[in-house]
Parts: structure tokens; sequence; C-alpha cells
């Protein structure tokens, strides 16, 4: 629901309540149910849990916001991301941070099992569950657990893209941890002043037991423990991967740290109300009882035998268990796959290689399986290990391995003189440390390893006893692992960096982390794993979006505005203002990808190699479509500029037909008023010479009329609107009818005509008026043109491949190649003619091809020199008719 | 009586001119086209030749051309008569050096009386 309304733009989100509760992420199972039972056996000092982040919480505004801000600028998603690029984005250093997460967060995912097991067996009132291992196949907490890995996969797994917010898991978290505060308010209202009369009946009763009233006095040597569990606290609220999840990169607004820094200690004020009455509460109740002191807050109104209550308190159990166990998962999940699985997997893989891959699903999965894999390892340890421990013991150990990201990130934020080494050593040596003194124990004691270890130390050296590291006994077992791991992790992470050089990316990262404020809020994002950038590649890069003109003119403010000169290689300043030039131009991801483009080479971020990989999908699709575009645009401006040349070709021919036509007129016209004039101006001529005269008039009269009205008949089918008369006609009949009309000519020519037409012709569809005038053309040119002496003219009719062809044959000098198609121009005469005009306007053939083309026919000339011309012309036969021919 | 060459491809032009200019006193040579004109022009030395441009074979312009190149044929008056009515071709007809330009259709008063000015 939540991503639905933040799809819908009013983001459910974007609200500091929200933000603050899901912040109590931070109070698990351990708050709901391991702080009474810690309470119940220790006493007060469970508070320093609360304590180290309320402390820390005025902080925020220096530390949390800045890491915020940081985050957002360069896309970091997770810690091991973090740490690993303030420190020159190097791969080792962020399976380092990762190692020391996951192998930090399973034992603390592993109690959360652990509570939700138990609390469901009390709930139940199962007999106390059985240690052993067996049975896995009906052990309720494996189906939570694979009941929990569905719900992360579905919240966390939705989309690639890491740096994408989820704001349903957001809203499910912040919800939880209102339902298990109301929860834990009612069960512990219910127990003080239902069960008891009020703060006061408790603490009374408890001060007369000696045993219980040690819990609530502060006791000189537990000083040392308060310090340094107020501390580790102060580190987990912003270290633990969780609490990066929901504080940094679930983050939609910074300001809303400002509520946050006192909503949330109020929070942890208001789940701790009750802690101590309960506690005393339930010593007091089960007194000489065997009840685990983890499971008061279920245990109590389930004596009392408060059903609904104890179901709701259950539920607010849960709430805190699952919303940790989600977003630990996701958090894990994320950096397993991005710090540990992808580097291991991309390595010897081209980024050719890996675009042709689905990537996108190969992720997804990969995370999915990741999730899958951390809930059943912390399932196993809840297993074999946690289940012997209290909640907070093993969520302490927890507590103390992320501090040891505190120094790198710490130092990360505010010194510069930081090196990758530095924190490297550091955090190896801390790590070392932590699991030598925390982790080794709870194995020995869970009989995994041989307890004599523990005794005398590793190789009997009793320096080297685990839980008196360096002979160091002043402090509890607890303290002197916090101790000694800090001390040599701080002081590896400060030695190490003084000794070492730091690298350009590093210089450049640690410019750009500890100043980030000064470079925010968009400056630095071109910055992760800057390679040597020239200048000249930024600048061509601008040039292809910009032009070259403005980006000189660009690049000229930048430098004023910077006032620095040219340099060869570019700085982060003129990388970012590149970015945020070219973001004005083709919106600022496909800005940062470009830029990316030529600052990366090809040593690339993880993160960004998927968004890269991702956008630049998207960008050889868009590419793909642009060229597709743009060489539709080419195609059609060539048929533009063919159509145009083809208009301008119509134009002229229609000029040069104009001025045809006009010329031919005037020849006529010439002779008429010529002849007029003489006949007007010589009364001295005989009755033959003005019979003459006057008959060469009408003639020329004729000619001018025969020419106007193929000049209109050529316009009526060049336009269109010659409309055919179409009927059924009989090809031989036309022929026939057309020869008797010449028959006068051809005598008086002394042509021979040869005919010869095939009797089984199928009808064909024509005008017949139209189809007349084509074969009296024809073969009056051919008539025109055959042999002065000997004139000879064929015709022929047949069935041919579906179409009735006509031959037109004549014995004269042919057409010569280069003039077979300009004959049917019009006004066309081959040069080598007599130079006895023939009859006729010279539109003829135009006129023809144009009548059998609207029949759907074709009309040509073949020719070969001095063998004659024959003009052939074809008329679909209509498919019915070929059976009439049978 | 001086001679006159007619030079047209269309008869019936070449049978009114031919009246016309014998009515008129000259001694009329006919030719169809440019190559006959040339012929006719080199063997008879006419002093007017009136000039179709649009004809086959060699053209109005190549005649004229021609016969104003030649010593003994250059005194010849030539007369284009033709439908050719652009500037451009009137221009041409100047410049290849004819006495008289004269647009189809014409008048045969005026046609007349500028062969005997010319003449």
């Amino acid at each position: 629901m939540g991503e639905r309304q933040a799809r819908r733009g009013r983001s459910l989100v974007n609200n500091p309540y929200i933000y603050s509760l899901s912040l109590a992420v931070f109070c698990t199972a351990w708050t709901y149910y391991g702080s009474v039972g810690q309470a119940a056996q220790q006493g007060i000092p469970f508070l320093t849990t609360y304590l180290g982040p309320t402390l820390m919480a005025p902080l925020w505004w220096i530390v949390l916001r800045k890491i915020i801000r940081i985050c957002k600028v360069q896309r970091i998603t997770t810690l091991a991301d973090f740490i690993s690029a303030r420190y020159g984005n190097t791969i080792w250093l962020g399976v380092l941070v990762t190692t020391v997460c996951v192998l930090g967060i399973l034992p603390y995912i592993s109690i959360q099992l652990k509570a939700v097991a138990t609390s469901l067996d009390i709930l139940l009132e199962n007999p106390a569950p059985d240690k052993s291992v067996t049975g896995f196949a009906t052990d309720p907490a494996l189906f939570i657990t694979i009941a929990l890995a569905g719900f992360t996969i579905l919240f966390g797994t939705r989309r690639v893209d890491v740096t994408e917010r989820h704001e349903g898991m957001v809203t499910a978290i912040a919800f939880e941890s209102l339902f298990k505060l109301l929860a834990f308010l009612a069960v512990g209202a219910y127990i003080t002043f239902g069960i008891f009369n009020g703060f006061g009946d408790i603490f009374s009763q408890a001060s007369e037991l000696p045993s219980l009233r040690e819990l609530f006095t502060l006791d000189e040597s537990q000083y040392a423990d308060w310090f340094w569990l107020t501390l580790v606290a102060m580190f987990a609220i912003f270290l633990l991967p969780r609490q990066f999840q929901v504080a940094v990169k679930e983050n939609v607004d910074e300001n809303h740290l400002r509520r946050a820094i006192w909503l949330f200690p109020l929070y942890l004020i208001l789940i701790n109300l009750f802690v101590l009455p309960i506690a005393l509460g339930g010593n007091l109740l089960f007194q000489g009882q065997s009840v685990d002191a983890d499971t008061y807050v279920l245990a109590i109104p389930q004596f009392f035998s408060q059903n609904g209550l104890t179901l709701f308190t259950f539920l607010g159990g849960l709430s805190a268990a699952t919303s940790m166990i989600i977003v630990s998962t996701i958090a894990l999940s994320t950096m397993v796959n991005n710090n540990l699985l992808v580097p291991i997997w991309l390595s010897g893989k081209s980024l050719q290689e890996l675009k042709r891959k689905r990537i996108n699903r190969a992720l997804l999965n990969s995370r999915r399986l990741t999730i899958i894999g951390i809930l059943l390892f912390a399932y196993l340890y809840f297993k074999l290990v946690s289940g012997q421990f209290s909640l907070v013991s093993i969520g302490i150990v927890s507590f103390v391995a992320v501090a040891q990201l505190a120094p790198a990130t710490l130092g990360g934020l505010f010194w510069k003189r930081g090196t990758h080494a530095g924190a490297f050593s550091g955090l190896l040596v801390g790590f070392g440390v932590w699991f030598y003194t925390l982790i080794l124990p709870t194995i020995v004691q869970a009989e995994l390893l041989p307890a004599d270890f523990l005794e005398n130390g590793l190789f009997g050296i009793s320096a080297l006893r685990p839980q008196s590291l360096f002979g160091l006994t002043v402090f509890s077992p607890l303290s002197q692992a916090i101790f000694w791991s800090l001390l040599l992790n701080t002081g590896c992470y400060v030695g190490v960096s003084l000794c070492t050089r730091i690298g350009v990316s590093e210089r450049k990262q640690a410019e750009l982390f500890v100043d980030i404020f000064r470079y925010s809020p968009r400056t630095a994002s071109a910055l992760e794993g800057m390679k040597v950038v020239q200048a000249a590649d930024i600048q061509e890069l601008l040039t292809k979006f910009l032009g070259t003109r403005q980006t000189e003119a660009s690049l000229k403010t930048f430098y004023r505005q910077y006032q620095t000169s040219y340099q060869p290689k570019a700085d982060y300043r003129l990388v970012s203002y590149a970015e945020r030039l070219l973001a004005g131009v083709i919106g600022s991801a496909s800005a940062h990808v470009m830029v990316m483009s030529v600052v990366r080479k090809d040593d690339l971020r993880l993160e960004d190699l998927f968004q890269v990989l991702d956008e630049s999908q998207q960008l050889v699709y868009a590419n793909q479509k642009l060229k597709q575009k743009s060489e539709e645009l080419e195609q059609l401006s060539h048929q533009l500029k063919r159509a145009n040349e083809e208009l301008k070709k119509i134009d002229h021919l229609k000029d040069e037909f104009i001025s045809t036509v006009t010329h031919e007129m005037r020849t006529p016209i010439t002779s008429i008023r010529a002849f007029c004039e003489i006949l007007q101006d010589s009364p001295e001529l005989s009755d033959d010479e003005q019979e003459q005269f006057l008959t060469t008039i009408i003639k020329e009269t004729d000619r001018m009329e025969r020419l106007i009205n193929q000049v209109l008949d050529l316009e009526k089918f060049e336009s269109g609107k010659q409309k055919l008369n179409l009927q059924e006609v009989a090809m031989n009949d036309i022929i026939q009818d057309a020869l008797k009309s010449v028959s006068q000519l051809l005598k008086e020519r002394g042509v021979t005509i040869q005919v010869n037409l095939s009797a089984n012709l199928p009808p064909v569809q024509a005008d017949p008026d139209r189809l007349t005038q084509v074969i009296l053309n024809l073969i009056s040119n051919a008539i025109k043109f055959c042999d002065s002496d000997n004139g000879q003219v064929r015709i022929s009719s047949y069935l041919v491949d579906g179409v009735v062809k006509v031959n037109v044959l004549d014995n004269g000098k042919g057409v010569p190649a280069e003039s077979q198609e300009m004959i049917f121009e019009g006004f066309f005469q081959a040069h080598d003619q007599t130079t006895k005009k023939p009859i006729g306007s010279g539109l003829g053939l135009t006129i023809s091809r144009k009548i059998i083309e609207h029949h759907q026919g074709r009309l040509w000339v073949e020719s070969e020199p001095n063998q004659g011309a024959k003009f052939s012309f074809t008329l679909p036969a209509p498919r019915t008719a070929k059976k009439l021919t049978y | 009586m001086k001679k006159i060459l007619i030079v047209d491809d269309e008869p019936n032009i070449l049978l009114s001119l031919d009246f016309l200019m014998k009515k008129n006193g000259f001694e009329v040579f006919i030719a169809r086209d440019g190559e006959e004109a040339l012929d006719i022009a080199q063997r008879e030395k006419p002093t007017i030749v009136i000039l179709d441009i649009m004809m086959p074979k060699v053209d109005g312009y190549e005649v004229c051309q021609f016969l104003k190149s030649q010593a003994d044929l250059s005194h010849a008056r030539v007369i284009f008569l033709s439908a050719k009515s652009k500037d451009t071709d009137i221009q041409k007809g100047y410049d290849v050096g004819a006495d008289l330009y004269v647009t189809k259709p014409f008048s045969t008063r005026t046609l007349v009386k500028q062969v005997k000015e010319l003449a």
C-alpha cells in the first residue's frame, strides 16, 4: 500500500513521524523480551542499550545527517558501500565490512528467531523446548523462518535498483514499531497497575528482598560496563545494518532528523518505562520457579489467564522480532550481493558480456537466495548456539561487532588523513579480537570447542585467554572485549593511516566525505572511483550535447566562477559542473551515466555499474529508437527530395509541354493568318489558287482542333477526370473496325497490311471508343513511319500469360533505343526523320499509353535500327473469361 | 531580280511565303531544312534569307551563323521567322547575326514591308 501511495506521488513515508517510528526498528525482541530478562538478572545496566542511542541522538544532526547527505549524493546503499567508497572503492574493504556485518548480525537475527519460537511455545503452552537438534521438520521456528524469508523477499526484492526506497517496508516497520510499543505499554500497565498497585507497590515489595534490591542499585564495579556498553550502543544506533537501512537509505528528507532527534529517545523512554516493574514483578511472582526471565512479558499475563492480553503481547513481540529480521536481512542481502557475490561474479567478465545477460533477473534472484541463506544460517545458529544464551548476551555480541565499524566510519567522516590501509587493518584487527574474545567463548560454551582453551588461553598462553586478554581482569569479559577490540581497531586505523600514503582517488573521496556540505548537494556524484579525467574528454562530451559555442561559454563561466584556469586534468568540480550542465539537457540520470562513461573508463563501482547497465540498456534502446527515427526521417527526406525532384521535373515538363503546345498551335495559326491576308490582299488570285488556299486554311483549322482535343484529353487522363465506359469488349472486333477506317489511307499510301488475330481471345473489360483510339493511333503511326516505298504493316493479337496482347509492326527505320521512352512523352520527333513532318500532333502515343494504363495494361515499343518498330500493348484478361474460351 | 531563300519545314508556310515573295518581285528559293538551305545559299547567294529556327538536321541558328561566317554570304540579310517567342530565343537570334527576328504568327503585310526595306 505504501508503495502504491508513493507511486501516486503522495509519499506516506515523507513524514518525520513515520521516519522516527521506523528508526524504532532498533527495539527488537531484545528490547521486548530481553530487556526484562536482563533487568531481572542484572538490574539497571539494561538501560545502557538505550542510553547510548539517546546520548547519540543530539549528535545525529552532525553525524547522521552527514552520512545521509553523502549516501544520497553518492548513491550509497549500505555501510559496506559507504566505507569502501570512502577509502577509494576497493573491493576487499567492502568484502571485509560485509563479513563483519554478516557474522556480527547472524547471531542477532538468530535471537529474534529464538524469541519468536519461545514466545510461541509459551503462547501454545508447550512444554519447555527440547534443546536437541532433532526434529527440524516439525519445528515451528523453521516454519517461521521460512515464512519470514517469504515476507522479506516480498518486501525487499521487488526492484533491482537498490537505491530505490522501500516505502512499503518502511510504512510497515513504522506501524510495527507503534504496535509493539502499545503492546508493551499495555502489558506493562497491566502488570504495574492490574497485578500490583502501581510502581511504588512493586518497588517497595522488591526492596524487601535483598536479591532484588541489588537490581536497582548502582554498583561501583559496574561503572566500566556502563561506559563500554553505552559506547557500543551509541555506535550501534547508526552502524547496525538495519539502522543504516532505515535511517540513511530509506530517509526521504534529512530534515526529518530534526524531529527524530527527540521523538526517537522519547520512544526509547516509553518502551523502557515498564521494563523494571515487569522484571521485578516477574521475579516476585515466579520466585523459586524456573521461568526464563526473557519470557516474563508473556508469561505474566498468561499466568493470570489474560488470554486477550497475552495474544496482544505475543503479537507485539512478533512485530518487534519480524521487523528486525526483515530489515536486517534486506540490508545484509544487499551488502552480500553488492559487496561480496557480485564482485566475484563480475570478475573476469567484460561489460559486453554483462550487457548480453539478463542481469536484472539474475540480480534479483541472487538477492532472494541470499535472503533465504541468511535466514537459514540464522536458524541454524539459533538451533546450535544461541538457544543456550540469553537474548541480551547474544545481542551485545552483535553490537560489539558492528562497533568495529565505528573508527573507519567516523574517521572517514571527519578525518581526511584516514587511509584505506588504515581502515582495513583496523577493521581486521578489531574484528579478530571480537571473534576471539566474544564468539569463541560462546562456541566453547555450546560445547563445540574444548573448554580448556577458555581457561588457559590459546596454546596455553594465559595472556591469550579470550575473556581476559593480555591479562586484563579489571573489566568483565564483555567490557574487556569491547575495550581491546576498539582500542586495537582504532590504534591500527590511526597508526596505519598515518604510515601510509593516500591514493589519488582516496584523497578525492576523503575531501568529498569530510567536506560534503561544502560540495553538496549534487557536486559529488561524479566523484566515486574517479580516475584521472582529462578536461578534454569532458569538453568533448559537453560539445556533443551542447555544441561547441555553448560548451566554450559554459566552461569560461566555470573557470571564472571557481577562479581557476584550464587544467589538462579535470578536477571533481569540473566533472560535477559538467554533469549539472548535462542534466539540464538530458536529465540527471542520463547525465550521470554520460559523465560516468567519461570519468569511469573501466573501473566502475558496482552500484553505478548496475545503474549504468540498466540505463545504458535503456539508452541503447532509446538510441535504437532514435536511430530508427532518424533513419525514417532520412528516408522521408530522401522521399521528399525525390518527390521534389519529380515535381521539378514535372514542372519543367509542364513548362516544356505548354511551350511545345503553344508552338504547335502557332504553326497552323501562322498558316491560316497568312493565307487569309493573301486572300484579302490578292484580288488577282485565280479560282484554283483561291480554292487551294482556302482548303489549306480548313486543314490547318482541323489540325488545331485535333491538337486542342488531344491536349484536353491528355489533361483529363492526367488529372484523373477521365471516366472509362468499361464493358466487355472483343478485342478482335475493335481491331477489325479500326482497320476498316484506315483502309482508305492504306490504299493511298500503298501500304500492305497483314492481320493475324487469335480466334479464341477472351473478352476484355475496356472502353471501346478509347481502345479504338489507341489501335487507330498505333496503326496510323505504323502507316506513317513504315517504309515509304514498300510499306508493310502487321497486326496480331493473342492470349499470353493471362493477358490479351496486341502487336502493331511496321517496316520503317525503327525507333532508336534512346528514344524508345521519349516518344511517349509528347511532341517528340525523332531527329533523323525525314524533313517532311509527319501528320499528327505528337500527343498520340502519350494519350494511347495513358488509356492503356487506365485499363491496367501496358504499352511499349521494341525496335532494332532499320528493322521497323513493334508497338505492343496488353490488357488483363478476366479470370472468368478464361473459362469462356473452352 | 533579288534572290530570296525561304527555309521552313512547314509546307503551308512555304506555300504562303512563296506566293507572297513572288508577288512582290523576288526570285524565290525554297529549302525544307537547314542542310538544304546551306546548299542553296552557297549556290545562289541570296540577298534575303527567311529562316525558321526549329528544323530537322541543322537548325536556323546554325544556318545563320554559317552564313554570317562566310565572306561571300555574309552580306545576306537574315530574317528569323519562328514560333519561338521568348526573349532569350530572340536575343540568341540577334547574337548569331540576324538582321530581323519575326515571331509566328506574323502579319504578311508587315513582313513584306520589312523584307523590302532590307533588300
